[in-house]
């Protein structure tokens, strides 16, 4: 693409990024803008642009950038941008450690080790699928078993097939795209089974990437079993009672070699945890504040990091946030503190960011643990008052709900926190 | 009211998180005579779309030489017939290019007479 290594590395910089995806590069190119004089962004691929590189299917860019793109075309377009914008992009890179003053260990093919100086950080990792291991499924453990984006990966860089007869757990967006995927490159997709009562994925995909090759979804249905010696030849499926236990005595076989599993993502953590930043258990990403900060000065959070985002637009607008504030306080800004704490109540499973002010807009994401027809959120005080309400079509799991908050909506409330609930109207 | 000559299809809506399933009947001329099950405008213009004449874009790779990875994503730069989708990426099975590519360079033109071209989605530089 682009030789995009910097000449020399330096040894002090304004703002340090973890991380070459949407997350990271749109964080470094915010923080340029922002005043910040020395960005580096460190990535551990060859090339930055993060898993859109291997998102080779459109649908990327319609709220951001105001066009429908592929992966790979938004990766190049905001990777040449942050460029432009005079960001350094340091590839096959890995930053070890980060001490108590910021002093950053880092890893790289051209220097070998640095210790570098940085004013402020931003994390920007993204997230890695969980694995058959992670949802426990039992029986042999043969080759032909793959998480969804490994596959994905195999197929669209390597130019590899996984298999030929393939079953898919789970129907999220990712093994949804996959089963399309793989059919258009003669795979027989046996089936996509799902857990729960509802599909996981946008209705756009269950109609383009199933209904259009007649690839049958099961839901309420998983995969009790896998088979084979060395190669996985066939999975036992059964149906699922209301409370998920799979019904045997209903189980049936499904011949295959290949079995993907897409059963969603988790924030990728580990420096974060080296930091000992305070870590929300529900979305296993930092606790942030309303300018993506996290629990320690001047280290900052964007992205799959901090939780799991639908689309990658509302990635690139929390890195423009992030990068923004961690441009600022390099330059020695310190907003005021959040005076609002925001807790998840009833059908809210989370919300970021998890602290916000009275006198600021604010954009707050929230996913709902159960299905809603219609809606409505509501934020109360801890007397149970309402202090802001708005009405919601229709909301689902899968699709993050986005709160804007216009100053002043949340004044004068009693107490230092609000419950966030969605309930039927 | 449906008669004999009356054939129902179903559509699952894409335009929102809601996915209405929509209804289109059709008489023996081929005709439609109603499309039920929509919440909005957007459905019925979509289920007539879906119904008369279902298009998509067709993303997939090609086989590409001398690059830094083997396999270079491409994309249509127009819909086509839904019904060409997998004969499309048949033909595309057969192409192979040489890095370097650019965004946008033009992997092959009128793609089975549709009049839509192949593009590429990324640069491909050579490898060194």
């Amino acid at each position: 693409m682009i030789d995009n290594r910097p000449h020399l590395l330096h040894s002090k910089y304004d703002v340090v990024v973890a991380g070459g995806g949407p997350a990271g590069l749109g964080a470094a190119m915010a923080a340029r803008n922002a005043g910040a004089e020395r960005v580096l962004v460190v990535d551990r691929e060859a090339e930055a642009g993060g898993i859109l590189l291997q998102c080779i299917h459109s649908g990327f860019g319609l709220h951001h950038l105001g066009q429908e793109l592929t992966g790979p075309e938004y990766a190049q377009r905001i990777l040449e941008q942050a460029l432009d914008d005079g960001v350094d992009v340091l590839t096959n890179a890995y930053l070890l450690d980060i001490d108590n003053d910021q002093n950053l260990k880092l890893l790289s093919v051209d220097h070998g080790v640095s210790i570098l100086d940085t004013r402020a950080t931003v994390l920007a990792m993204g997230a890695r699928e969980r694995t058959r291991a992670a949802i426990r499924i039992p029986g042999a453990r043969p080759a032909g078993v793959f998480t969804a984006g490994a596959a994905q990966r195999l197929v669209n860089l390597n130019g590899v097939l996984p298999g030929r007869r393939v079953v898919i757990l789970g129907s999220g967006d990712i093994g949804l795209i996959m089963a399309r995927r793989l059919t258009l490159e003669g795979v027989e997709v046996a089936g996509v089974f799902e857990l729960m009562p509802y599909a996981n994925g946008l209705s756009r995909n269950i109609v383009q990437c199933l209904h259009d090759f007649d690839i049958p979804l099961h839901l309420s249905t998983t995969v009790v079993e896998i088979h084979g010696r060395d190669r996985i030849d066939k999975v036992t499926v059964a149906p699922v009672d209301d409370h998920l236990t799979p019904v045997l005595s209903k189980a049936w076989e499904v011949p295959c070699d290949t079995l993907l599993v897409s059963v969603g993502l988790i924030p990728e953590n580990e420096l974060s945890r080296e930091l000992r930043l305070r870590l929300d258990p529900t979305t296993s990403g930092p606790i942030v504040s309303s300018t993506m900060e996290t629990s320690r000065d001047g280290v900052f959070a964007c992205g799959n990091v901090v939780h799991i985002h639908d689309l990658v637009d509302f990635v690139s607008a929390e890195a423009e946030l992030a990068g923004g504030h961690a441009g600022r306080f390099a330059s020695g800004v310190r907003p005021p503190h959040d005076n609002v704490r925001l807790q998840p109540g009833a059908n809210v499973a989370y919300c970021v960011p998890h602290t916000v002010t009275t006198d600021q807009p604010h954009t707050v994401y929230l996913r709902v643990r159960k299905p809603l027809e219609k809606s409505m959120l509501r934020l109360r005080d801890s007397e149970g008052a309402v202090v802001h309400e708005r009405r919601l079509r229709y909301v689902v799991p899968a699709e993050m709900v986005t709160l804007k908050l216009r100053p002043g909506v949340l004044e004068g409330f009693q107490g230092d926190a609000l419950q966030v609930e969605v309930m039927p109207r | 009211m449906t008669d004999d000559e009356t054939t129902t299809y179903a559509y699952l809506c894409i335009g929102c998180p809601l996915g209405c399933r929509l209804e289109v009947d059709e008489d023996d001329q081929g005709d439609i005579i109603e499309i039920r099950g929509s919440s909005c405008r957007k459905g019925d213009r979509y289920a007539k779309q879906e119904h008369t004449d279902p298009r998509r874009n067709v993303t997939t790779t090609v086989a590409i030489s001398g690059g830094i990875w083997p396999r270079l994503p491409v994309k249509t730069n127009g819909e086509i017939p839904k019904d060409q989708v997998l004969e499309a990426c048949e033909e595309l099975r057969r192409v192979r290019v040489q890095a370097p590519v650019k965004m946008g360079d033009v992997v092959l033109d009128n793609l089975l007479g549709t009049g839509c071209a192949v593009i590429a989605t990324r640069d491909m530089p050579a490898i060194d």
